[in-house]
C-alpha cells in the first residue's frame, strides 16, 4: 500500500533515491539542493540503503566521481543546483557522451550574478544541450516520480543516457506538501536490476573508456547520442504507461490543462503551473477558453506534441523562467520553431517571469492572457511580468 | 579502435571493447613527407627505429645476429622526419606525399 507523507519535495526525491537504492551516490550540498544530500547521507547512515556515499570537495569532483562510478558500472545518482551545474559543467557533456544512465535531480536555481540563491530555469537551459534527458516537475509528487521514472528510463539498453530531473528551488524542494510514496518493493521492482552494458570492472572482458576520438568517430558518436535521444522519445511512454500500472498516475510529454477546446494557451514549466491552472480556471469561470500546456518532457524536446497542441489555437504565450541574452528565451523559441509547421499558425507572444525567485502572482499570470485576448501579441517582443519598469 | 564505415556499427561512446587496437589505427593518413631509405648507404645501424616515434620502421635480426634496415610501414609512418635526422650516414630523404600522389 502506497503511504502519503507531507514531506518537502526534496525528502521526496531523497526517498526516490532510497527507494531506488543506487549503488553510488557522490554529491555535494548546495542551496537549495542541499536537504536532497543531507536527507539521503541519513539513509546511508541509518543503512537503510546499500549505497556508498561519497562526499566530495566540489561539484567538478562529485560529476567525475559518478562518471567513473557510473564506468565502473554501478547504478550512480547526484544532484545539484545552479552554480554547482555550472560547476559539474565540462564533465556534465561528458557523461551523456559516454552514455552513463546517471540520474540527477536538479533543483532549479538562479545563475548567478548578482548572487541569488532562488529558483528559475537558467541552470537547466545553461545544460540544455549537453545530451541529457531533461524532466520537469510541478510539485513533490512529480519530482519523486520523475526520478523513478528517470532510472527506468535513462538505463534502457537503446537509450543508455544520463536524465535530470528539474525541480523549483525552495518552491518545490522546500515546500511541504502530500506526497504518496509506493511501496519499496514496488519500486524496486519497476527500476529492475541495473545491468551496465561496458562496465570497468568486468575483468574478464576489459575495454577502454573515454579514448582519444578526434575528427575520425567523434561525428558519429555524436549521431549516436542523437539516436538515443530518439530512442527516449520513443521508449517514453511505455515508460509512462509502465509507472502508471504501479502508481495509478498518469504522465506524458505533455500535461494537457482545460485544453480540449481552449483557444488562449499558456505554456510553462514547473511549479509556475500551478498557479497558471489556477488563473486558467478563473478564466473560464467568465467564459474564456483557457488552457494549460506544461511540459514535463524537456529533452528530448516534444515538437509533434507541441504542434498538435498548439496548431489551430487563437493565441499562445509562453513563459520563461529564464532570459536568453541577445536572443529569444530558451522554451519560447522552442515553441515559436515548433509551430513553423502549423496549418493554422496562433498568435505567439513571449513573456519573462520569476527571474531569481521573483513571486508569481495569479494576477501577474492574467496579463498574458488579457493582452492575447486583445489581439496585442508581438511575436518579436519579449514582455516580462513582475519587471520593476 | 577499429576501422568503422557507419556510426550504426561502432560501440557507443568510443568504448574500445577489445583490447590492443591501437595497432589497427592508422596513423599514416597524418603524413605529408614520406620518408625513402636509400639501402645502397643504409649501414643498418637501426638509430632509425630506436628513435621512430611510431612502429614505423621495419626491421630484422638476422641469422648471423646483425640488424637490418627493411623499409618503413607507411600504416603508421606519420612523416615526422626524425628518422632522417638520426641518421648516421644521411640515408633518408623526406619527399612530399603529393609526388606519390597519382
Ligand atoms: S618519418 Fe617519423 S614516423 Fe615515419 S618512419 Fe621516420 S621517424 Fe618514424
Ligand atoms: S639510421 Fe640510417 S643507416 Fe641506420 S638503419 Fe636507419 S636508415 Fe640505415
Amino acid at each position: 500500500m502506497p503511504t502519503k507523507l507531507a514531506i518537502t519535495g526534496a525528502a521526496a526525491v531523497a526517498h526516490a533515491m532510497r527507494q531506488i537504492n543506487p549503488d553510488v551516490v557522490a554529491a555535494y550540498p548546495i542551496t537549495p539542493q542541499t536537504p536532497i544530500v543531507e536527507y539521503f547521507a541519513q539513509f546511508v547512515a541509518d543503512g537503510a540503503v546499500d549505497t556508498v556515499m561519497v562526499p566530495v570537495e566540489s561539484e567538478h569532483s562529485a560529476m567525475s566521481a559518478v562518471v567513473g562510478s557510473a564506468a565502473a558500472g554501478a547504478r550512480t545518482m547526484t544532484a545539484t543546483a545552479a552554480n554547482g551545474l555550472a560547476l559539474m559543467f565540462e564533465i556534465v557533456y561528458i557523461a551523456a557522451s559516454m552514455r552513463l544512465p546517471i540520474v540527477m535531480p536538479i533543483v532549479n536555481r538562479a545563475l548567478s550574478g548578482p548572487i541569488n540563491i532562488h529558483g528559475d530555469h537558467s541552470d537547466a537551459y545553461a545544460v540544455r544541450d549537453a545530451g541529457w534527458i531533461q524532466l520537469f516537475a510541478e510539485n513533490s509528487q512529480e519530482a519523486y516520480d520523475m526520478t523513478i521514472i528517470a532510472t527506468k528510463l535513462a538505463e534502457r539498453e537503446e537509450v543508455l543516457t544520463p536524465a535530470m530531473i528539474n525541480l523549483d528551488g525552495f518552491i518545490t524542494s522546500h515546500g511541504v506538501e502530500g506526497v504518496e510514496i509506493l511501496d519499496d518493493e514496488a519500486v524496486k521492482n519497476f527500476v529492475g536490476l541495473w545491468e551496465p552494458k561496458y562496465p570497468l570492472l568486468d575483468i574478464d572482458n576489459p575495454i577502454t573508456h573515454g579514448p582519444l576520438d578526434l575528427f575520425d568517430y567523434y561525428f558519429e558518436h555524436h549521431r549516436q547520442q542523437q539516436e538515443g535521444l530518439k530512442n527516449a522519445y520513443k521508449a517514453l511512454p511505455e515508460v509512462f504507461a509502465e509507472y502508471e500500472k504501479i502508481s495509478g498516475r498518469k504522465y506524458d510529454f505533455l500535461d494537457l490543462y482545460r485544453m480540449d477546446d481552449a483557444e488562449y494557451v499558456m505554456v510553462v514549466l514547473n511549479s509556475a503551473a500551478s498557479t497558471a491552472k489556477y488563473v486558467v480556471d478563473e478564466l473560464r469561470e467568465k467564459g474564456i477558453k483557457a488552457g494549460l500546456v506544461k511540459p514535463w518532457v524537456f529533452t528530448p524536446f516534444p515538437k509533434k506534441e507541441i504542434l498538435s497542441a498548439l496548431d489551430g489555437r487563437k493565441a499562445v504565450v509562453v513563459l520563461d523562467r529564464a532570459m536568453s541574452f541577445g536572443k529569444e528565451a530558451p522554451l519560447y523559441s522552442l515553441i515559436k520553431s515548433a509551430l513553423y509547421e502549423a496549418k493554422e499558425k496562433p498568435m505567439i507572444g513571449s513573456y519573462v517571469y520569476g527571474l531569481g525567485g521573483r513571486d508569481v502572482t495569479p494576477s501577474m499570470l492574467h496579463i498574458p492572457f488579457e493582452e492575447a485576448i486583445k489581439g496585442e501579441l508581438d511575436p518579436n517582443d519579449e514582455r516580462y511580468l513582475g519587471l520593476k519598469e | 579502435m577499429p576501422k568503422y564505415d557507419s556510426w550504426k556499427e561502432m560501440p557507443i561512446a568510443g568504448v574500445i571493447d577489445k583490447p590492443a587496437t591501437a595497432r589497427e589505427y592508422n596513423t599514416g593518413t597524418w603524413r605529408i613527407m614520406r620518408p625513402i631509405v636509400n639501402k645502397d648507404a643504409c649501414i643498418n645501424c637501426m638509430q632509425c627505429w630506436l628513435y621512430c616515434p611510431d612502429m614505423a620502421i621495419e626491421g630484422k635480426v638476422k641469422e648471423d645476429g646483425k640488424t637490418e634496415m627493411i623499409g618503413f610501414d607507411y600504416n603508421y609512418c606519420k612523416g615526422c622526419g626524425t628518422c632522417a635526422k638520426v641518421c648516421p650516414v644521411n640515408a633518408i630523404e623526406m619527399k612530399p606525399e603529393t609526388e606519390f600522389l597519382k
